[in-house]
């Protein structure tokens, strides 16, 4: 498989997702500079943490319109796997990839700590590797990942199981004390109605090596690796 | 003509920024403030002197980009 890792200025961790597809679990991986194009024959695309323009004007609000963008918005449009990554979240928000906002995190903190997340659907091409009710432990790593979206839009994507993750309990329960950053719903990660776009808060790439302690975010990674084996898998 | 805009966060819209400088001032001894609210404030040339023109400029900037309609609003002087 071809993964493409997009580079933004200021993408900080675009090569901690090109060591874990490349050297853990042995994919092809691509770098691609927002202001190139996206090559042909790519299977799937991340976008990576970090703090893209500088988190200028809003987190994402710059980076949707890197020269790359249209690209990564013809390729999900298309049903192309994307994953948005913290401040690759925040970008797929910003652009209109995946609804919602992030706001500042209710403490005004940078939290940067290891927290649970639930996965709430395990039938996805994200998380086909998981138990449903799973509780992975997972790094994050943000300022400004509190989740917000209208009320409406709210009921759409709990009732269509678009929400992924939340954060929880070590046991697996959702709950205020544990919702890291004021998150609506605690809510932790979405994809969007088709079921090929993903966003998450927490970093699966800095939890996916038995050496740094935690191997959960790799699950992920799997997922996504088998469902483009398995094209039958795709969507919800 | 200069446009300067304000973006500001809607009604409801919980503003931490907001919530902890309302706790300093308190602490500073200001106690009978209250909402505290943290916003945007722009300023941008527009190289155009017909008014009409530049109002639908800004309005298009401020939709695509300078604010996120979703939690903000916005509000522009031009002159």
């Amino acid at each position: 498989m071809t993964i493409g890792v997009v580079v933004f200025p200021g993408s900080n961790c675009d090569h901690d997702c090109q060591y874990i597809f490349k050297d853990v679990l042995g994919q092809h991986v691509e770098m691609i500079w927002h202001k190139d194009t996206l090559s042909e024959g790519l299977d799937a695309i991340v976008l990576p943490g970090g703090f893209s323009y500088g988190d200028y004007l809003r987190t994402g609000a710059i980076a949707r319109f890197s020269p790359v963008m249209d690209a990564v918005k013809e390729f999900a449009n298309k049903g192309g796997p994307v994953i948005g990554i913290c401040n690759g979240f925040q970008i797929l928000l910003e652009a209109g990839l995946l609804p919602g906002v992030m706001l500042r995190n209710t403490s005004l903190n940078f939290i940067c700590k290891d927290v649970y997340v639930k996965v709430e659907n395990a039938s996805t091409r994200f998380t086909n590797r998981c138990e449903s009710g799973q509780v992975l432990k997972i790094s994050i790593a943000h300022a400004d990942g509190n989740y917000y979206t209208d009320p409406v839009t709210l009921a759409g994507i709990k009732a269509n199981a678009q929400v992924i993750f939340r954060y929880c309990t070590a046991e697996g329960k959702v709950t205020s004390e544990v919702n890291p950053n004021g998150s609506l719903d605690n809510i932790a990660g979405i994809m969007n109605a088709e079921g090929n776009v993903l966003g998450l808060m927490p970093h699966p790439e800095r939890s996916a090596e038995s050496v740094l302690g935690n191997e959960d975010g790799r699950l992920i990674f799997l997922s996504m690796l088998e469902s483009l084996k398995k094209p039958q898998l795709t969507g919800v | 003509m200069k446009a300067k805009i304000h973006v500001t966060l809607k009604q409801g819209i919980l503003d931490p920024q907001g919530k902890a400088i309302e706790h300093a001032l308190d602490s500073l001894g200001f106690k009978n403030t209250a909402n505290m609210r943290v916003g945007k404030y722009m300023e941008v040339d527009v190289n155009e002197t017909d008014r009409v023109k530049v109002d639908s400029q800004v309005k298009a900037m401020c939709e695509k980009l300078l604010a996120n309609t979703v939690i903000e609003e916005y509000r522009y002087e031009l002159q």
